[in-house]
């Protein structure tokens, strides 16, 4: 196969950037998206030039490192996949593919197609964890989980932090994955407990950086874990019900 | 308040208000209907309204009680849908390259377009109407005289599209906003989420029909 490439160059945070055009020929249709960048990065650096900086990390779509704009679809157009797993198949030869990173007031550019996601760590620094004394592990079986609950959790806890969801949603609204790390904790035994303070927290904190929700529903359409924005409604009414049930704690 | 400062809690207080105003928008427009019982019903509703819970209150308390109930919601669910998109504007950035939306509606893209320019027509639906200033309202509006008026502004070709463009862009927004309500309150869940979607299908539907039949009702002589 034979691409034309559109990629978005930006040297710095404070650069300008902008899209330059790359012929990538010879790919194959079994390379990954990653792979197809790699193999123009190879032969920059054989020109001398600087190669297009990405992030990734397993490339086996569970770390939620990768992730650029790819035709103005989070993660390209395959639903359910992050950018690591498509592969070259997904575009015709002689394709013209336009690739830029997340774009968000929060997901500064730190270069090319990566962006600083850590406004993420501070929504989990707010709530995303169980407050729990350390010693010997409790006895597992002493905490019944019934299976839906324990399926429902699960379903929250495939968010891989990849923030696909800020990126396709118009309003770069972060609430998907909010909801998701929320939900995943708050639905279990063990982090139900502090369901109703972590949810105020992590709102609160959210709110910080990102925008709105006017569900569209982009976000859910974008996530390669395909997680619901049900867990989104979830949140909503914790949120609520935390500020009855709150008393001036959180 | 400090539930309102929150994004999360504006949207709460958009549902809340949106369900008040989708009543309100329903009660008009079975009210609307009368027009089609015959002579003098729909005055005789209009006067109705003014004598509601009369004698227990005196005359239009409980229609102004409604009305102030009405302009709150209104200006509750306007302020929060402007300082959400405030928000939402700094909290963006622009796409350079193409952007491909995958499954946002049009109504849903659309809501603030929808919802201002809907807002606008009220004024105007108001001004010729309900206050009878020209020149929204017809030459010899008379006051009470509710049929009539409504014969005479909607026998103006002009007017008539006015409120049937009017009413199919409130469909729009009451589409998006009837099955978005459930998610801003937190209402979602698998064993009824599917009804959420039917009931915003056929509410907005039965309120654009209901409405825009009164123009074209007007318009092919059947009332007036």
């Amino acid at each position: 196969m034979n691409i034309t490439l559109r990629a978005w160059r930006q040297a710095g945070p404070s650069d300008e950037g902008g899209f330059e055009t790359y012929q990538v020929s010879d790919v194959s249709s079994d390379m990954s998206f990653l792979e197809m960048l790699d193999v123009l990065n190879e032969r920059l650096t054989l020109e001398g030039l600087e190669p297009i900086a990405f992030d990734s990390d397993c490339r086996e779509g569970i770390c939620g490192a990768c992730g650029v704009m790819i035709n103005g679809r989070a993660h390209g157009p395959q639903a359910a996949t992050a950018t690591c797993q498509l592969h070259m198949r997904s575009f015709e030869d002689g394709d013209t593919i336009t690739v830029e990173p997340w774009r968000a007031a929060a997901f500064a550019v730190i270069r090319d197609l990566v962006v600083d996601r850590s406004a993420f760590d501070r929504i989990i620094e707010a709530g995303g964890f169980i407050t729990v004394a350390t010693g010997s592990a409790p006895e597992a079986n002493l905490t019944p989980v019934p299976k839906e609950t324990a399926e429902t959790a699960f379903d929250a806890a495939a968010c891989i932090g990849c923030g696909a969801c800020v990126a396709a949603c118009p309003n770069s609204a972060a609430q998907l994955f909010t909801a998701a790390k929320a939900s995943h904790l708050s639905l279990l035994p063990q982090g139900g407990a502090e369901r109703y303070v972590r949810t105020e927290r992590m709102v609160d904190t959210m709110e910080r950086f990102f925008g709105s929700c006017t569900n569209h529903g982009e976000c859910e359409a974008a996530c390669p874990k395909q997680i619901s924005i049900d867990f989104i409604a979830m949140m909503n009414r914790d949120y609520v019900k935390a500020k009855v049930k709150n008393r001036g704690n959180a | 308040m400090e539930f309102y400062r929150s994004a999360v809690g504006k949207k709460w207080v958009m549902g809340v208000t949106g369900i008040a105003l989708l009543g309100f928008v329903l009660a008009h427009m079975i009210g609307n209907l009368k027009v089609y019982l015959g002579e003098g019903q729909l005055d005789s509703y209009a006067h109705f309204l003014r004598e509601l819970l009369y004698p227990l209150l005196p005359k239009t308390v409980t229609l102004w009680l409604m009305r102030t109930g009405l302009v709150i919601a209104f200006l509750l669910h306007i302020h929060a849908a402007a300082s959400l998109t405030l928000l939402n504007r700094r909290a963006n950035t622009a796409y350079r390259g193409p952007r491909d939306l995958a499954v946002a509606s049009y109504a849903s893209r659309t809501m603030r377009w929808s919802g201002v320019i809907v807002a606008v027509f009220l004024l105007w639906h108001l001004a010729d109407l309900t206050w009878g200033v020209t020149p929204m309202a017809p030459e010899g509006w008379t006051a009470g005289a509710v049929e009539a008026n409504l014969a005479a502004s909607l026998s103006r070709g002009g007017v008539a599209v006015l409120y049937i463009v009017a009413n199919l862009l409130l469909g729009i927004h009451i589409y998006h906003g009837a099955w978005s309500l459930f998610q801003s309150l937190g209402l979602a869940h698998p064993s009824y989420n599917r009804w959420r979607r039917w009931f915003a299908q056929a509410f907005s539907a039965v309120i654009v029909i209901g409405n825009v039949s009164i123009p074209i009702a007007v318009w092919t002589g059947w009332v007036g």
